[in-house]
């Protein structure tokens, strides 16, 4: 009877929502000031006002936009625009992988509703929290919890960057905080030797690859770094990592 | 570019981020992937991470960065050391950017 009461209950009064959303809290001011830089240079685009709202509310991809907003503005092909935003957004079909193994028995409209939420930080928190790859109940209030946080943290910004452009001073770096707030979500995840070498090939990978169009030194970085992770976890003494899988 | 069109491209945009965040969520039955890439993609997002975070703190305009008088190189220090103290996040972006903004504005970086 327990779990139907449960069930009843609004999601975001289960404790796992304030659990998920308070977790976000701490980057939310790093992914704020990068929404607001995002604002700005969208407003700068030549992008009209109109299309900018609904680009960044319905969007909800920074670095997408980023890319679209000049081959939007100067009439490149649709085409054109829609392959540059998926290259871009490429990294996040890995991570899908990811969210099947905790999603995968929902139905097919809630997987893509969770799906379209679904950021990089909401991925790297939900795997701190939940590392066995097994679904359980708290994982939904805690996915929405933390989206809700990570969704306003990222829309608000980014619209006052839109409205208010003018006024707000790029020139301070202020975007910085945003890989800031990355930096120290990066050096959360690391916690033995395998990932911080992983990180590090990742590091040189995605400089050494930066020429590389459509951000795909992205890509390159992920898929040295699986290599690398994959090399040191075959050749060391196994031991009981809290992120493995399977013993 | 009409405004139709502009409209018409962005839709599209907003269906690639649910196409691709939701790829391997889209089939009904589970894709079977090979054990040694499930167990590989646990460094994909940390890999991501640093894909984006190492560009901006080492290049500017693509290329290597020459001199130490960047603002970005004592910021990150700081938001690094607070980390590895303190292990908040927060603090850590807070830090960061109070080195940057004195730099930038005091120092004129």
């Amino acid at each position: 009877m327990s779990s139907t009461c449960a069930a009843r209950q609004p999601l975001w009064r289960h404790p796992e929502f304030a659990r998920g959303a308070r977790e976000m809290t701490g980057t939310a001011l790093g992914i704020g000031a990068w929404a607001l830089v995002t604002g700005v240079a969208m407003a700068k685009s030549g992008l009209p006002l109109p299309l900018s709202v609904l680009m960044s509310v319905i969007v909800f991809a920074g670095s997408a936009q980023l890319a679209a907003l000049p081959l939007l503005v100067s009439g490149a092909p649709l085409w054109v625009i829609w392959a540059t935003a998926l290259c871009i957004n490429m990294r996040f079909a890995i991570f899908s992988a990811g969210w099947r193994r905790y999603f995968g028995q929902l139905p097919r409209g809630a997987r893509l509703r969770m799906a379209y939420f679904a950021a990089d930080l909401n991925y790297v928190l939900f795997l701190r929290r939940f590392p066995d790859p097994a679904p359980a109940p708290e994982q939904v209030p805690y996915f929405w919890g933390g989206v809700a946080c990570n969704w306003t943290a990222w829309q608000v910004p980014s619209l006052l960057g839109l409205l208010l452009a003018d006024s707000i001073p790029t020139a301070w770096g202020i975007g910085f905080a945003g890989t800031l707030a990355l930096l120290g979500i990066t050096y959360s995840m690391l916690h033995d030797r395998a990932t911080w070498i992983a990180a590090a090939v990742a590091a040189c990978a995605a400089v050494a690859a930066f020429a590389l169009p459509l951000k795909l030194n992205i890509l390159v970085a992920i898929a040295a770094a699986v290599a690398i992770g994959l090399l040191i976890d075959r050749t060391t003494p196994k031991h009981v990592r809290p992120m493995e899988d399977r013993t | 570019m009409t405004t139709i069109d502009g409209v018409i491209a962005i839709f599209g945009l907003a269906a690639i981020t649910v196409l691709t965040r939701g790829l391997f969520l889209i089939p009904e039955r589970d894709v079977p992937l090979p054990a040694w890439l499930q167990q590989g993609l646990r460094y994909a997002p940390l890999a991501a991470l640093v894909a984006v975070v190492a560009p901006e703190v080492v290049l500017t305009q693509g290329q290597l960065i020459t001199t130490w008088m960047d603002a970005r190189l004592p910021a990150v220090a700081a938001a690094t050391a607070y980390f590895f103290w303190r292990r908040d996040i927060l603090g850590t972006i807070l830090s960061g950017t109070a080195v940057l903004l004195i730099l930038k504005l005091g120092f004129g970086w």
